[in-house]
């Protein structure tokens, strides 16, 4: 139920998150999702791939400082209050959202979210329970 | 049961010791009057004669010599012995205008690697040892000083000197190294690039790292023991006084680097007034050399920081311990008004987990305000998903600089492996400052 998410340490300067990105494409990986967190001097690129292991090795033969992070698919119906309704589920789980971003594609009709919480088999037995719709690593992968 | 090189003088009893220094003293100083116009005209302006100097006490009232006035004798102007007797010629590395120029007779050459396989033995080292040796060999003293010695030990000895870490790990591991010396900085980068080549330094034979050229921590000693899997030993030395091998640390105490004073004479100055300051102070070290013949050195001020303890040491040398050098009065930073040295940065950078000993200092100035910039690699081990964990980590060492040096910084998270690496002298300060 998990998605293994690569996390990567870019210091601010020009060129790193493209080398980044050169890195991991030459290897053959195709980014699924990502979403970029800054600071003014480093940032962190998370990134759903379609294949984490690869993509892990060769940035760390290329030097990277990298990690796997567990985080979790969510799919969220597209329209008003879709999120809402998913994040008040959360809530009343007691479940906090430690960063989400959304993925570009679209899958059966609704928007992928994926979420990282502070406490990850909780949110999954909760969203679970409450009949929400959690894609699978395979699945993320190859949207 | 410590075990010693010779005997004889490293256990030579304090008040024998003594005679014997001031016996070399009062030889030396009759000999650069009469050889070197320099210490001629040095001694008579401050109106005192080598004949008056009557006890170890009297060395006080000599002039101090100092790296300026070996530029200003460049090349050979300080030589005491005529150059049919030079055998061998090293030079600083002279990052400051013109490099220092030393000289040394054969005798010199001999007890240099005496003292050199004195201080092999102290480190733990002996006969049958394969040493690993990566210092730098050239003009530079590190390289060929410990060689010999190595020779004078009776050890194999591999003449890798510096560069090329790749091959030096292939060899280390293929050899069966069993001493490895270079300076601590670079111990780390190699163990670094042999996990980078999937190597477990811990698998290698070596048994004890003898490290210097730089200052360094004791957290860092921590820290090597650790990655490397041997004992870590201080050596200290300089061109201008010899080489490596003026002073070293026993295996058996770890505790202060034993100075050979049968051919040192060390004091412990402020750096400021020129006083001798009293044993366990901290100061300036000043070094005069009392078997040199190629060229003497009467109180040479080393710019070292340390201070001097003549306490019984458990290995049984009598020689007197210079504690851990906190670095040099050259290296020292002053930061809006605080003495900073890099060596107390890094002692706090190794302390926070994970992070490791690869730092820059820049420091700068913002109107008219000095600045510290502490950039940190951030390795695996210390690399969060969330940015607040980076944040806290960079705050915390920041609280860490402040409460134990007193100066504001500000620390830059850097990628691994961005800050330069060197396999000589590690270089950590740039001072933008215009003065």
């Amino acid at each position: 139920m998990k998605v293994e998410q690569i996390s990567i340490f870019i210091e601010n300067k020009s060129g790193r998150l493209a080398e980044v990105t050169r890195t991991i494409g030459e290897a053959g990986v195709n980014i699924r999702a990502l979403s970029l967190a800054d600071t003014s001097d480093f940032g962190i690129l998370r990134l759903i791939v379609d294949q984490p292991g690869v993509a892990k090795s060769i940035l760390r033969e290329h030097g990277f400082t990298v990690s796997m992070t567990d985080v979790v698919a969510v799919e969220v119906p597209d329209q008003p209050l879709g999120l809402f309704n998913l994040l008040n589920i959360l809530d009343h789980c007691g479940v906090n959202v430690e960063y989400m971003y959304a993925f570009v594609e679209r899958c059966s009709g609704s928007a992928v979210m994926i979420f990282r919480f502070d406490n990850t088999d909780e949110a999954i037995r909760c969203l679970h329970g409450q009949g929400v719709t959690i894609l699978t690593g395979e699945r993320v992968y190859s949207v | 049961m410590a075990s010693y090189f010779n005997e004889e003088f490293e256990t030579l009893p304090r008040a024998a010791l003594e005679a014997l220094q001031l016996k070399r003293l009062q030889q030396v100083l009759e000999r650069v009057y009469r050889n070197v116009p320099f210490y001629k005209q040095s001694f008579d302006s401050a109106g005192i004669s080598p004949a008056a100097v009557k006890s170890l006490a009297d060395l006080r009232y000599l002039p101090f010599t100092t790296k300026q006035d070996m530029r200003d004798s460049y090349p050979y102007g300080l030589f005491a012995a005529p150059m049919e007797e030079i055998v061998r010629i090293h030079a600083s590395s002279g990052t400051t205008g013109k490099p220092t120029v030393v000289g040394y007779t054969s005798r010199d050459i001999s007890n240099w690697s005496d003292l050199m396989a004195r201080s092999f033995v102290a480190a733990g080292a002996h006969r049958g040892d394969i040493i690993h040796n990566a210092y730098g060999y050239g003009l530079f003293t590190g390289g060929l000083g410990a060689h010999y010695g190595a020779e004078r030990l009776g050890a194999s000895v591999i003449p890798i000197s510096g560069g090329n870490t790749r091959r030096q790990i292939m060899i280390m591991q293929d050899f069966g190294s069993t001493v490895l010396t270079c300076t601590p900085s670079y111990s780390l980068f190699m163990a670094e690039e042999a996990r980078t080549e999937g190597i477990d330094f811990k698998k290698l034979k070596l048994r004890v790292g003898i490290f210097g050229a730089e200052p360094w921590s004791e957290a860092m000693r921590h820290e090597i023991e650790i990655k490397l899997n041997l004992d870590a030993i201080d050596i200290y030395g300089l061109s201008e006084i010899m080489g490596p091998g003026v002073a070293i640390e026993c295996i058996e105490a770890k505790n202060g680097l034993h100075i050979w004073e049968d051919h040192f004479i060390p004091e412990i100055i402020d750096p400021d007034s020129g006083e001798v300051l009293p044993e366990g102070t901290q100061g300036e070290l000043v070094i005069t050399t009392i078997s040199k013949e190629g060229i003497p050195l009467i109180r040479y001020r080393t710019r070292d920081i340390t201070s001097l303890t003549y306490a019984p040491c458990v290995c049984g040398r009598t020689h007197a311990r210079l504690t851990r050098m906190s670095g040099r009065s050259d290296d020292m930073l002053i930061i809006r008004g605080v003495n900073v040295f890099p060596s107390q940065i890094e002692s706090i950078l190794v302390r926070v987990e994970g992070v490791e000993p690869h730092y820059l200092l820049i420091v700068d100035r913002e109107e008219n305000l000095d600045t510290l910039e502490v950039q940190v690699e951030v390795g695996e081990e210390l690399f969060s998903d969330e940015i607040k964990v980076l944040q806290s980590l960079a705050k915390r060492i920041e609280k860490e600089i402040k409460e134990n040096l007193g100066v504001t910084s500000r620390v830059k998270l850097v990628e691994p492996k961005t800050i330069q690496r060197s396999e000589g002298k590690a270089k950590r300060v740039i001072d933008n400052r215009k003065w």
